[in-house]
């Protein structure tokens, strides 16, 4: 979808202002959020690919006015609330008013090592050879789903060149909806800055994504 | 949209909440504790986790030793994930990593635009700015202007090459090894390895003895 999420070459949100000597939390609630995040992850009810197109789903002017991980804790009341672990109204309250969903899984802390230790790999085998090899020249879709994807506006119908073929791997504009899997091949393709931002554009520059097979076509 | 949910919904019954995370995420752990759907010990083995354990040292650590070794290097070129999991880093965002050299006419630097994937396997948990819009919207567009911010200026005649990270791999920078840095041993070397070098944002910093 073109949500709020996908910035790449917009304009307007002022200087990048790192912070010196950054602590890993700024506050008492983010802890509590990242694992609150994890935790209900854990569940295995919903996967990353539908938690990343529910971050996506925030309306444009609270997602690029709120802080990663309040992006995170507005994803996770969605998912709770789809999903039947939770209803709008005990998400509102705080408290628990019926019982609900009960999940495959909840994470224990004596879990939790092995939980992170594991992560959740991705890489899936096909059974078709990759229709592209290195140095192949290739042509992004151009397509503006509602649904999930994870090819960006500004690489969207733009010539590149193969850098690597990375493997197989599941297919998030699928998986993100529950329409399974489906495995496909992952390319390295990097384009030229002209390619992408046209007249002005840093000639220094090269840009690359890495995108799914169907993403992509000979040129 | 596929589902059948309101986002103007959310806004109504949440707003009020949001405006205050600290009460938003207490309330959200007592509802989901009462339920029985998580388990706060857990929360705290996973902050732990994060404070303590797994953070940027560990990619440090993997630089060092590409410095140190070149059969190490080699490995790290063809098979990253597998030459990390040999230092004992693996896991949670770390499950596909790719390392990325820098040479004396490129170097590299990482972004998702789309949301915040980071290696937090090497790197741990990403800083704020790695995941807010400035960032996230102009290093793919004006990187010199991103790392001039960072106090990096590279001469114009150095390629810059920005991997978006918009699948499921990660990406490590392997900055340069810097000059007077020969007679340096791993743990001394990592020392001069910045998470933000491993992410593009910096080089490596020179060391202690060379600085004039």
């Amino acid at each position: 979808m073109n949500g709020p999420h996908d910035l790449g070459g917009q304009m307007g949100f002022g200087p990048i202002a790192p912070e010196q000597n950054e602590p890993y939390f700024h506050a008492e609630w983010e802890k509590r959020a990242l694992g609150i995040t994890l935790s209900c992850g854990a569940f295995g009810a919903w996967n990353i690919d539908e938690s990343r197109h529910a971050r996506e789903n925030i309306p444009p002017a609270s997602y690029l006015g709120a802080s990663y991980y309040e992006i995170w804790i507005r994803a996770v009341d969605m998912l709770l609330e789809r999903h039947g672990f939770a209803t709008a109204e005990e998400l509102r309250i705080g408290h628990s008013l019926e019982q609900g969903r009960v999940p495959k899984r909840v994470l224990k802390a004596e879990m939790v090592d092995g939980v992170l230790a594991k992560g959740g790999p991705c890489d899936r085998p096909v059974d078709t050879a990759p229709l592209f090899a290195v140095g192949d020249h290739v042509r992004t879709k151009n397509f503006n789903p509602t649904s999930h994807t994870t090819l960006p506006r500004y690489a969207r119908a733009k010539t590149g060149v193969v850098d690597a073929v990375q493997g197989s791997f599941v297919f998030p504009d699928d998986n993100a909806h529950g329409r399974g899997e489906n495995p496909q091949w992952v390319y390295t393709v990097v384009f030229d800055s002209a390619e992408i931002w046209g007249e002005g554009a840093d000639p220094s520059l090269t840009v690359s994504i890495d995108a799914w097979e169907s993403y992509l076509e000979r040129v | 949209m596929s589902h059948g949910h309101s986002h103007a919904d959310d806004n109504h019954h949440h707003g009020n909440h949001y405006s205050d995370m600290q009460a938003r995420v207490k309330a959200l752990e007592t509802l989901l504790t009462e339920k029985g759907l998580i388990d706060p010990a857990a929360i705290d083995r996973i902050v732990e986790t994060y404070e303590t354990k797994v953070g940027p040292r560990n990619g440090a650590q993997v630089v060092a030793k590409a410095w140190s070794d070149s059969h190490f290097a080699d490995w790290l070129r063809r098979d990253a994930t597998a030459a990390i999991a040999s230092l004992g880093f693996t896991g949670r965002q770390g499950e596909h990593m790719r390392a990325v050299f820098n040479t004396p006419e490129t170097h590299n630097l990482v972004v998702c635009t789309l949301c915040s994937c980071y290696p937090w396997a090497v790197l741990g948990l990403p800083p704020v700015w790695y995941k807010a819009p400035a960032y996230r919207s102009r290093a793919v567009i004006d990187p010199r202007g991103v790392l001039a911010e960072f106090g990096l200026t590279l001469p114009q005649e150095t390629r810059i090459r920005v991997w978006d990270s918009t699948a499921e791999l990660r990406y490590l920078v392997i900055p340069e090894r810097p000059a007077g840095s020969e007679d340096m041993d791993e743990a001394a070397l990592a020392d001069l390895v910045s998470r933000d070098a491993m992410i593009g944002t910096a080089l490596a910093k020179a060391p202690p003895e060379a600085t004039l």
